[in-house]
């Protein structure tokens, strides 16, 4: 590796401004046939490290079934995960048990993809807000409680008449905002926004990037934004980490990821793109085929089968991240 | 016979729903000229998949009403058409179907093949209209030489298609191929008929982008080979610069722009384009987006339905609703005061 490499993205170094360190995270399942006796194993997450700093906005990309949600969902401690330490806010959460977890886990969120997952349809939204709070604050009296929702539900931009109202009759944009309503009331530092702003029209985008923008302000929050949207991600994220197949390809500050694209794989997510203005459909180049199956990943190189540049040796040695560019790295043999 | 390949005028269309009529097409006009890919363009709800529903004729019978207006096909209003001639040589034969997921489009327990293959027997272009319109017996005589000339036919297809291996993907079960395939899939079963008109009905919002990509340049390359019309639904404006000729752009039931591709991006000209187009990501960091939200169309607002959300609003727009109004060569909008060279939101 170049001696003179400039300071690595990724900043796995821990200092005072991490919130989240990650090393080696790897989440693999097991493939079962129809008798129940595993096959093989699925690497939906494979040795990922990186830290967030606290304030920050990381993006995590790639197309769907790379491992983003696995990624965020491991990290929550909803899926054990197979090797590898997580430390957050200064505690190694890796293995915590479920009661040491809920103390320690308070101050990371989950928001879900689907907001109706974390909504029970036959609640009103005041109960479904409240719930944490009782569960979490047990000796918080009920005015207590509500005063804090009445003041979240504002800061999410809804009246307080909603309260009294169940999920199915307010609009999709609306639920999303009771959802991160009903994870603020926890005070959380970092929260995992899984994919925040999909199935949403722009119109309704918007108004929750918006949203996501003050809040953050606001409450000192930190995001990790799980989105396959690249849009989006330009315009939220501080820096990007794209994932194929449960690695990390390319990391980096998003303005030189999205400006001068490393990992053949990044540029060609690039430039799938839809830009108005920009290429027609009849001029872009477009990535062939498609990811393989999770549980049978070629040799060397995960992208080799779909990559244009590809060279014998990808076949046999697996990339590893290099920072050999300012703000950046990718996991790639030829990558210059 | 007129020159263009549809057009829809007037065309209202309500749904009886618990809280009462929704009013969910008002008056809508559409045209789509021979060759050309033409865009629907709207927020969800606002009758994308409706207005295809109308056109292919297969709107919800007990819940949807067509009260009034016209879809000329090729110079025959199809709404006039006796319905069973209608599904017998136009549906599914001239005008083709792809539907956004295509998962649900297929039978789970049969394979991909036979599924194919039993769609042949109906729509292969070897049968002629009066044994498709017959009283069903014909195509039960399926002699094993057309048998063989459309199993032929279906693996050229999925050759033009661009799908590897296709003597494999006929002996799978649709589980066992991606999402990307089974679109594919989907696009060759549409162009079996040899139809003048393929409605795609959000065909690549369920996709990645990279497999979008794809899809959208192989709808591309098959319209121009085959000299095929199609209507693209969407809700991304992206995507529908990519790959659309000419946009129509509706809100709440009402058309309100409709232009050539160039013409709408360089000069959107109604105040709903504009704030659309200024609700996409921007790298500056803000998004203008639109105040309010998407009315009910049980009682709709009076007038244009854009008024309660429109910065530009006057009391005509709140008890009149506009008539088209040209702003430019095939470039109309419906709306009182367009939005002024200077204030456009021009992205390309
Ligand atoms: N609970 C699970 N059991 C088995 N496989 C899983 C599970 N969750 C995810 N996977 C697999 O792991 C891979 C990554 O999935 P996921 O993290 O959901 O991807 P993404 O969020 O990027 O779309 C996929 O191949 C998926 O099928
Ligand atoms: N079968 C139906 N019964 C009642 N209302 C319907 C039905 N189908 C659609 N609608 C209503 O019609 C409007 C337009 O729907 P749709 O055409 O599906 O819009 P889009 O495809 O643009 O999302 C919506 O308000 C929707 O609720
Ligand atoms: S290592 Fe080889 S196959 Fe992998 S991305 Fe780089 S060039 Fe392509
Ligand atoms: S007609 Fe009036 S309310 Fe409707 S878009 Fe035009 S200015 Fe706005
Ligand atoms: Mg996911
Ligand atoms: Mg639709």
């Amino acid at each position: 590796m170049n001696v003179d490499a400039p300071s690595a993205p990724r900043r796995t170094e821990v200092n005072a401004k991490t919130i989240l360190d990650i090393r080696q995270l790897t989440k693999h399942f097991a493939i079962r046939n129809a008798f129940g006796f595993q096959k093989g194993v699925l690497r939906a997450l494979d040795d990922v490290t990186f830290t967030v700093d606290k304030g920050e906005i990381l993006g995590i990309v790639g197309e769907s079934g790379c491992g983003k949600s696995t990624l965020g969902k491991t990290i929550m401690g909803i899926h054990p995960p197979t090797s590898g330490t997580m430390v957050f806010e200064g505690n190694d959460i890796t293995g915590q048990t479920p009661s040491a977890a809920r103390e320690t886990r308070r101050h990371l969120q989950y928001s879900y993809q689907d907001p109706g997952a974390s909504l029970d349809p036959r609640w009103k939204i005041r109960r479904s807000l409240h719930e944490p709070l009782v569960i979490h604050h047990g000796s918080l009296s009920f005015e207590e409680r509500e005063q804090r929702v009445r003041e979240i539900l504002q800061a999410v931009g809804l009246p307080a008449s909603h309260l009294d109202l169940y999920p199915h009759e307010i609009s999709g944009g609306q639920q999303r905002r009771v959802g991160l309503a009903r994870i603020l009331t926890l005070q959380p530092s970092l929260i995992v926004l899984d994919e925040p702003t999909s199935g949403l029209d722009v119109s309704v985008q918007a108004t929750i990037l918006n949203l996501l923008l003050d809040l953050r302000k606001q409450f000192d929050l930190t995001y990790l934004f799980i989105s396959h949207d690249l849009s989006v991600v330009r315009m939220i994220c501080n820096r990007i980490a794209v994932m194929y197949l449960g690695k990390v390809v390319e990391f980096g500050d998003t303005e030189a990821v999205f400006e001068t694209p490393r990992h053949p794989y990044t540029r060609s997510l690039l430039s799938a793109i839809p830009t108005i203005g920009g290429a027609r459909v009849t001029d872009t180049f477009s990535l062939e085929g498609e990811p393989p199956n999770p549980g049978n990943l070629p040799s060397g190189c995960r992208f080799r089968n779909r990559c244009p540049r590809a060279e014998p040796r990808c076949a046999e040695i697996e990339p590893e991240l290099r920072a050999d560019w300012p703000g950046q790295e990718a996991a790639c043999h030829v990558a210059t | 016979m007129t020159s263009n390949l549809l057009e829809v005028r007037d065309l209202r269309v309500s749904f009886a729903t618990d809280g009462g009529v929704a009013r969910v097409l008002d008056n809508v006009n559409l045209t789509i000229g021979r060759g050309q890919i033409v865009g629907l363009v709207g927020e969800s709800g606002c009758g994308k998949t409706t207005l295809a529903r109308s056109i292919l004729g297969v709107l919800p019978k007990n819940s949807a009403r067509l009260e009034s207006g016209t879809i000329a096909f090729d110079g025959t209003d199809l709404l006039q058409v006796d319905p069973d001639a209608l599904a017998a040589t136009v549906r599914g034969r001239r005008i083709s179907f792809i539907p956004q997921d295509p998962f649900s489009s297929f039978n789970p327990v049969f394979t991909i093949g036979a599924q194919i293959m039993d769609l042949m027997k109906w729509k292969s272009p070897a049968l002629d209209d009066a044994a498709a319109g017959g009283s069903g017996w014909l195509p039960r005589f399926y002699g094993s030489s057309r048998r063989k000339a459309d199993h032929d036919r279906v693996l050229d297809l999925l050759r033009q298609v661009q799908l590897p291996d296709p003597e494999a993907v006929l002996k799978k079960y649709p589980h066992e191929v991606s999402g990307g395939q089974r679109q594919r899939l989907m696009i060759a079963m549409a162009l079996l008929p040899e139809p003048k008109l393929i409605i795609a009905d959000e065909p690549t919002t369920a996709l990645d982008v990279t497999i979008q990509a794809q899809i959208l340049k192989l709808l591309r390359k098959l319209a121009t080979d085959h000299g095929i019309s199609v209507l693209f639904t969407t809700h991304d404006l992206g995507t529908a610069w990519e790959i659309c000729d000419s946009i129509t752009v509706m809100y709440a039931g009402q058309e309100m722009e409709a232009a050539s591709s160039d013409g709408f991006f360089k000069r959107p000209s109604h105040p709903y384009t504009n704030r659309l187009l200024k609700s996409l990501p921007s790298r500056d960091g803000r998004i203008a987006g639109i105040p309010g939200d998407i009315p009910g169309l049980v009682n709709p607002p009076p007038g244009c339905r854009f008024h309660p959300r429109c910065e530009f609003a006057t009391d005509l727009c709140r008890q009149t609703r506009p008539d088209l109004t040209p702003v430019g060569a095939g470039h109309a909008v419906r709306c009182y005061h367009p939005v002024a060279e200077e204030k456009r939101h021009a992205l390309a």
